[in-house]
């Protein structure tokens, strides 16, 4: 049913651009899962969405709107490059790799623990805290690149001197992709759904998202689990980053958080908060952007056009639960 | 002009909140609305001024039947509302809140005519606004001033007015009440909600007393108010034979105790409750009850005073302190502040659960759910969430979720909305665990509730602590004098 709509709607919106509809759903399947190099392409898209969509279950779960993700995958590369710079000839390079992500990880919790803070003893809306602090992530990755980690003799915005190749999260030629990331990115389902389903700490950041006053009678901390909705979250998405740096592009550039942080909250949406669909979701999306990447190659279409359709698609799913909900169209009188 | 309203029902959901209204007010009166918190009134002005679309029944304007069901529509046959709290806009100026609302006749509006129209309204009645200033430096009563003038220069025919001495200084509610008179003799209709009594019987001509959603009685001028009480409240009922009050060491000792919220807060409170009473909290919504449960519950601060539980000074404030100490308070709102409406019986057992494991055990939160389900009689299945379940069966979910053995249970209104067979029995319930030592202190719009269940009563009016009885001994015309502030 979902999968029909979604079909009928992307359609209509190839219609309205004046896209030659058949052809542009051909490319899209042949370009993301036409063979086994561009199914990793894509693979490598859906590691990071995934996680970072993952993190933000627990932010929605407590009723915060995590915008930061972008700068919490931007400090997580921050703190896995860190790391692999001061190990760079270390014997040991595995040991180097993970203490990359460890401290990527806890670089993306701090991230986002500070906008929690903000929010919880600064009365600073989440929102404009994250996004804020988005800004500060972004401006501190330019200044490394173009400051104390600039490349010798010429710094640019092709980013840092990429590490060498023993810190490198090995990906087999016949892979194409590593599977140390997508083993980290299905442990990171599998204990997002244990801990939302069958713990104490899921229960209560729901709890609180559903009543934070009722809560508090209860005896839970709202303010100390939504600090721990945020660090999870934030763990999540430097990991995501980490993974951006050591899998994808081996050192540290100025785009490597690819807006992965703020598709995964219409990926969240579209999977209407369900962990069950968020894989899926995550998958379809990866292959909507890669498989975009054929358009203006062969159509002299722009290849935006993927954003159009996901952004659309998220507000007419947003709409339909509304309807459901029986939110939508009631009068803004009462 | 004349209003007749015949039969109103409005349903919320399962909520009943108006059942059969019949109500005729003549042009040229000041009529009050009386009754207690949820007994109907601001849905029955709702359904009025269009702001809620009513179930059923008619109603007439100089006898023809009209239909309100938007705001904009009752501005049009002349119906208008002035707000508790005012519906303004603060960050516009004096002249831009009057200018709005105004029918669209194109062409713009003239600021000049309408700054000599405000200017012209504010002389008449003796008010002071000056029209450029920012509505962010005045007063609440200088705000509903200007809600009053906007309302008039809309020539309003039908006046609602929504507890509006609250918050409004003397002086300013002596003003107010003299351009409503002036309006009434000018052949105005003016319809006054309150629980005031003395606002009512200072302005009214005739009043209709509500309770529970019906009409319970109707009075002209000069008000007898025993009798306004008693219809407020309901017919009290002699005190069932009871044995002496509880005299066991003290578990709540307030000592001149002062705190902010609700309408009054609480003023220099001194009184002590001993192990074992069951304590009802009387008077009308807003005097102090509320805040005096709260600083029992360690939900409130006292600014001044002091406050000693169970016998320690606990942290004012932390609340989960007075919760390990064994104070267990249950909020009226269940909703609201009592339950998590999303969350189901079982997951409401596992969260509630008094040694809780990291790992949740799901099957003996189920099994718990069913054992609560069966024990309290709730209808529902453990998978039920709480927002599903009526009124009633939410009640008896939060008292299931009861901590084992409290010592001191401070209850807000407890059986408020419920019939009376399950108001009985969550009391049957609740003096079984007083039984076992606990103390209960609850409050209650109900006197009749307090009369039959409580040892001992205290009344409080605007604040104050006003009356301390045992139930058994205490004449009932005192204390409805009590409650309305005689």
């Amino acid at each position: 049913m979902v999968a029909a709509i979604v079909l009928v709607f992307i359609s209509a919106i190839l219609v309205l651009a004046g896209a030659p509809v058949l052809e542009v759903h051909g490319l899209l399947v042949t370009g993301a899962v036409g063979s086994w190099s561009k199914l990793a392409q894509v693979l490598r898209v859906w590691v990071p969405l995934t996680l970072c969509s993952c993190g933000l279950l627990y932010t929605f779960q407590i009723g915060l709107w995590n915008i930061g993700v972008e700068g919490q995958v931007m400090l997580g590369a921050i703190g896995a490059t860190a790391v692999l710079r001061l190990g760079f000839d270390s014997a040991l390079p595995g040991a180097v790799l993970g203490a990359a992500l460890v401290v990527g990880m806890l670089g993306g919790a701090l991230w986002a623990l500070l906008a929690g803070l903000l929010k919880t003893w600064g009365g600073v809306n989440e929102i404009f805290a994250g996004l804020g602090l988005n800004f500060v992530a972004q401006g501190l990755i330019l200044w490394l690149i173009f400051g104390p980690w600039r490349r010798p003799g010429v710094a640019s915005m092709s980013g840092t001197e990429p590490f060498a190749e023993s810190l490198w999260f090995p990906t087999p030629a016949v892979w194409r992709i590593s599977p140390h990331a997508l083993g980290l990115t299905l442990v990171a389902l599998a204990a997002t759904a244990l801990v939302l389903r069958h713990t104490r700490l899921g229960l209560a950041l729901r709890a609180v998202g559903g009543n934070p006053s009722a809560s508090y009678l209860f005896g839970l901390k709202p303010g100390r689990l939504m600090l721990w909705a945020m660090g999870l979250a934030g763990a999540l998405a430097g990991l995501a980053g980490t993974l951006q740096v050591t899998v994808v592009y081996h050192r540290l550039i100025p785009a490597i958080s690819s807006n992965y942080g703020y598709l995964a909250l219409l990926v969240v949406m579209l999977a209407d908060y369900r962990l069950s669909w968020v894989p899926f979701i995550a998958f379809f999306f990866a292959a909507l952007n890669v498989g975009s990447i054929q358009l203006p190659l062969v159509l002299q279409l722009d290849s935006s056009l993927s954003g159009v359709i996901q952004g659309a698609l998220v507000l007419t799913v947003l709409l339909i639960h509304a309807w459901n909900s029986g939110k939508a169209g009631t009068r803004w009188t009462t | 002009m004349d209003l007749e309203l015949r039969d109103i029902h409005k349903h919320y959901g399962t909520v009943h909140a108006n059942r059969g209204i019949h109500m005729r007010v003549a042009s040229g009166t000041i009529h009050g609305i009386l009754g207690e918190n949820g007994a109907g009134k601001s849905t029955l002005m709702k359904v009025l001024s269009g702001y809620a679309a009513r179930t059923s029944g008619d109603i007439f304007l100089d006898g023809r039947a009209v239909d309100t069901t938007t705001p904009a529509q009752a501005n049009r046959l002349g119906i208008g509302m002035l707000y508790q709290d005012p519906l303004d806009f603060p960050s516009l100026t004096v002249l831009d809140n009057f200018s709005l609302g105004r029918p669209n006749r194109g062409g713009g509006l003239n600021r000049r005519a309408l700054a000599e129209e405000l200017t012209r309204l504010c002389r008449d009645f003796d008010f002071d606004l000056e029209p450029e200033r920012s509505l962010e430096q005045l007063t609440v009563g200088e705000r509903q001033q200007l809600e009053l003038l906007r309302l008039l220069s809309l020539e309003v025919k039908l006046l609602i007015l929504d507890e509006p001495t609250t918050g409004i200084s003397t002086p300013q509610k002596e003003k107010l009440f003299g351009a409503l008179r002036r309006l009434a003799a000018a052949g105005m209709t003016l319809l006054l909600v309150s629980h005031k009594l003395e606002d009512i019987e200072s302005l009214c001509h005739a009043v209709t007393v509500l309770r529970q959603g019906r009409v319970s009685g109707e009075m002209t001028a000069p008000f007898q108010l025993d009798e306004l009480v008693n219809l407020m409240f309901g017919t009290i009922p002699a005190p069932p034979p009871r044995g002496a009050v509880a005299s066991g060491e003290p578990v709540l000792l307030l000592h001149e105790a002062t705190a902010g919220g609700d309408r009054a807060g609480l003023g220099n409170c001194t009184v002590s409750v001993r192990r074992g009473q069951v304590v009802g909290l009387a008077g009308l919504e807003g005097s102090g009850q509320g805040v005096f449960l709260r600083l029992a519950a360690g939900l409130a601060k006292p600014v001044r005073g002091s406050l000693t539980v169970l016998g320690t000074q606990l942290k004012p404030g932390d609340h989960h302190g007075f919760r390990d100490a064994g104070v267990v308070f249950v909020p009226t709102a269940r909703l609201d502040e009592g339950l998590v409406g999303s969350l189901t019986i079982a997951e409401h057992c596992a969260l509630t659960e008094p040694h809780p494991s990291f790992r949740i055990d799901w099957q003996g939160a189920a099994n718990t759910a069913a054992q609560r389900i069966a024990r309290f009689r709730i209808q529902g299945s453990a998978d039920t969430p709480a927002a599903l379940l009526s009124g009633g069966n939410q009640q008896r979910l939060l008292l299931s979720l009861m901590p084992a053995r409290p010592r001191l249970l401070l209850l807000e209104q407890p059986t408020r909305g419920l019939d009376l067979e399950p108001a009985r029995w969550i009391w049957a319930q609740l003096r079984a665990l007083c039984a076992d030592a606990a103390t209960i202190v609850f409050s209650s719009a109900e006197l009749d509730e307090i009369m039959a269940f409580a040892d001992r009563v205290l009344v409080f009016y605007n604040g104050s602590l006003v009356r301390d009885l045992d139930t058994r001994d205490s004449d009932l015309d005192d204390l409805a004098r009590a409650i309305a502030g005689k």
